[in-house]
């Protein structure tokens, strides 16, 4: 089987997930890096995750399907954007979050900031959903997007460390 | 780049101009159905008493994101001009992304920064313009060295005329007074959306 990084470039592609941009993760690298080779993709770093999602929304409303990546401190910066424009204008915005925080964390600012991540995802409607397995990645990333264009509402994918492997300290 | 390089002005020499007239004659130069973002408040107000265009979007909230909605629209449609309309609150609140629009080198964007020097809609506290920061100065220092500060009326509507016809990015700050909006936008987020992408070709009529 391919690797979960493989398996969700692919995913996108089916998709027709042409834009995405991103703010670096450690555990995300291989992804952006599937991404950024691949000349399917327009794929290009943001200063802040807040503008990332307002690319993303502009561009779907141009006719681009797009996603921005970034880990759960980082998500945590965009309750306004998504509270605000997301969710009220109907803009199927695709985020993709590695998770931090949990299952092995070493920093207590992202065992906490993680925390605040699914009740502020419930608390406005948004419909997210956990990797945790290499067999249901597929599905999940394909289903999602596919609920998010079809009820045009933002959707929100996270990669838990169980997935991923997540980062641990070096030694 | 003429109306951009040849009367390099500081902020403080640029002409206080009325903020409303800027957008309506912004608004008279476009002719190929150019999209127009509105970032929050007066910017949005007067976009939005400019005239209704299908072309126009109209945020409502989410401060600081006219310019990173207007690079997507930018990248989703290479072939359409692009513009943002933006107050100096709001920019300054998302000053990562003129480095953003520098590095993707878009062509088809304009940035307007209405620089009042306040937070008017809030209660006319002073913003950093107002003391000292210059936008101009920071979009060059941020790669976009196509930007440049409006002398006037005629030499704002020579600068978006160039900037309308020839590779971008560009970006045109003008100095505004604080006169207050002559209406609000009305604020139906879903409408707004949906006219606008009819307005951009993206759908087809509703219905068909």
């Amino acid at each position: 089987m391919s690797a979960w990084f493989d398996i969700i470039r692919d995913a996108l592609k089916r998709q027709d997930v042409r834009l995405v941009t991103y703010v670096p993760d450690n555990v995300l690298t291989p992804l952006i890096r599937a991404i950024t080779e691949d000349a399917f993709f327009t794929a290009f770093v943001c200063t802040r995750e807040e503008e990332a999602v307002g690319i993303v929304a502009g561009a779907w409303m141009g006719g681009t399907r797009g996603i921005v990546l970034m880990q759960t401190s980082g998500f945590a910066t965009l309750p306004n954007a998504l509270a605000s424009l997301a969710v009220p204008f109907q803009l199927p915005v695709l985020l993709l979050v590695s998770e931090r925080g949990t299952l092995g964390e070493f920093n207590i600012g992202q065992a906490l900031v993680a925390k605040t991540m699914r009740p502020m995802l419930d608390s406005i409607a948004i419909e997210h959903h956990t990797i945790t397995r290499l067999d249901e990645c597929d599905f999940i990333v394909e289903r999602s997007i596919r609920q998010a264009v079809a009820t045009q509402q933002p959707a929100c994918l996270i990669l838990s460390p169980l997935l991923t492997g997540g980062k641990v300290p070096t030694p | 780049m003429s109306g951009f390089s040849n009367r390099p002005l500081s902020r403080a020499d640029a002409k206080v101009m009325a903020r409303f007239d800027l957008t309506q004659r912004l608004v008279a130069l476009l002719k190929h159905e150019e999209a127009v973002i509105g970032g929050i408040g007066n910017s949005n107000f007067d976009l939005w008493g400019a005239g209704r265009r299908p072309q126009n979007f109209y945020m409502l909230g989410s401060m600081g994101l006219a310019v990173p909605i207007a690079l997507g629209v930018a990248i989703a449609q290479p072939q359409r001009r692009v513009v943002a309309l933006e107050g100096d609150g709001s920019i300054l609140m998302q000053l990562g992304c003129l480095a953003t629009v520098a590095n993707r080198k878009q062509t088809n964007l304009l940035i307007v920064i209405l620089d009042n020097g306040a937070y008017q809609i809030t209660g006319g506290q002073p913003t950093a313009t107002g003391q000292g920061a210059d936008i101009v100065a920071i979009a060059r220092g941020a790669g976009l060295a196509q930007s440049a500060w409006a002398a006037d009326e005629a030499h704002y509507e020579e600068m978006v005329t160039q900037a309308l016809a020839e590779p971008g990015p560009w970006l045109i700050a003008v100095r505004t007074d604080m006169q207050k909006p002559a209406i609000q936008t009305t604020r139906d987020p879903a409408q707004i959306r949906d006219r606008f992408m009819r307005g951009l070709g993206v759908r087809a009529e509703w219905g068909q």
